[in-house]
């Protein structure tokens, strides 16, 4: 199969790159003439998880539910609302689970402090450990000049002895 | 000494292991709804199969009943109809389908150039046929060809099924196809201790 770029080929691969393009324009048209609400728009479904692409924003995801509640947020910028109420609109119908940045509450504290209780207990692990080792370096006595003189004729003295290859 | 360690490290993958196949057995799609325990959402939508005429949750007051949000081109709904339609021959409780865009859902078609009237004309003969050939075990069906009234109960996976209380209050959701056990273990007590 040949891969070179013919001039149908790149006519249909233009073709689709304009129809990509008209696709986007025409959802982004109710806003585009105001480009401060936009760009409020953006910034709002950035923190807002998309529930079914739950790894996506909804200002990333394409699933349509989030082009649903792209298209609510919408209309709430263009209503006057705030930031805050939009997003208390969302939390109150979907939970806290749609806000990337979740509140501090008792059903979330685990989720903010596990990561700290995470370290604390790696840190006390670490000092414990650290501390057995010290004391087994200090438990361990040097050679007596007797065993030292054994050593070194099992090994051979230290200027004679000849690097293995 | 060192069998100690060998022992710290097993509790310690033990619990690693526990930890793992607990969150296996999770459903990551099953997202606790805010909306239990709080009133159900107002809406006024047309009915389907009875033109002109709108339904709303407050004509359910005094009443438990539950409310079922499907569609024609809802997989996982044809999994769940079936028990759906046996327990709305029981006639336990009263079942209200929200059909939810039923056009605009269907992935298959195009509706950015369609008109409303095309769209609702089309949405109430692909609904009516849908409920014909899988039964119809709903008191009543609404549309929401919009899927605004979805965003006020929340839907984000269809289907979706709530318990409401005699005061409108939403007491159960069920996120995805209800199974027999959720049917037998869950709804059906749900709705006799609510029905006291």
């Amino acid at each position: 199969m040949s891969r070179r770029l013919t001039f149908p080929r790149l006519l249909a691969v233009l073709g689709l790159a304009l129809a990509c393009q008209l696709g986007y324009a025409e959802e982004a048209r109710p806003l585009a003439d105001d480009p401060v609400a936009e760009k409020r728009l953006q910034a709002i479904s950035a923190e807002l998880r998309c529930l079914v692409c739950q790894n996506e924003t909804i200002a990333g995801s394409n699933a349509d539910l989030a082009k649903d509640l792209r298209r609510e947020i919408r209309t709430m910028i263009q209503a006057g609302q705030s930031d805050q109420q939009i997003l208390d609109f969302m939390v109150s119908r979907y939970g806290d689970f749609v806000l990337y940045r979740p509140p501090l509450k008792g059903t979330t504290i685990l989720l903010w402090v596990g990561p700290l209780l995470f370290l604390g207990v790696g840190i006390i692990a670490l000092q414990l450990y650290l501390r057995r080792r010290n004391r087994v370096i200090q438990e361990t006595r040097p050679l007596t000049e007797e065993e030292a003189r054994q050593a070194e004729a099992l090994l051979g003295k230290p200027e004679n002895r000849q690097e293995t290859p | 000494m060192m069998k100690n360690k060998f022992v710290w490290i097993l509790v310690a993958f033990a619990a690693l292991v526990v930890l793992l196949a607990v969150g296996l057995t999770l459903n990551p799609r099953e997202v606790p709804s805010p909306l239990v325990g709080k009133p159900a959402p107002a809406f006024h939508l047309p009915r389907l199969g009875a033109e002109g005429q709108t339904f709303g949750p407050e004509e359910m007051r005094g009443q438990v009943w539950m409310l079922n949000v499907w569609a024609s081109w809802c997989v996982s709904c044809r999994q769940e109809h079936p028990l759906l339609v046996q327990l709305g021959k029981q006639r336990i409780v009263p079942i209200v389908g929200l059909n939810y865009k039923e056009v605009r859902g269907d992935g298959g078609i195009d509706t950015r150039k369609m008109p409303l009237e095309q769209e609702n004309a089309l949405a109430r003969e692909r609904a009516a046929r849908w409920l014909q050939d899988h039964g119809d075990p709903y008191t009543l069906s609404v549309l929401d060809l919009d899927g605004r009234v979805g965003i006020d109960y929340g839907v984000y996976g269809v289907p979706e099924t709530y318990v409401i209380d005699k005061a409108g209050i939403i007491r159960f959701k069920q996120i995805g196809p209800v199974t027999p056990e959720v049917l037998e273990k869950k709804i059906i007590p749900l709705i006799a201790e609510l029905n006291k």
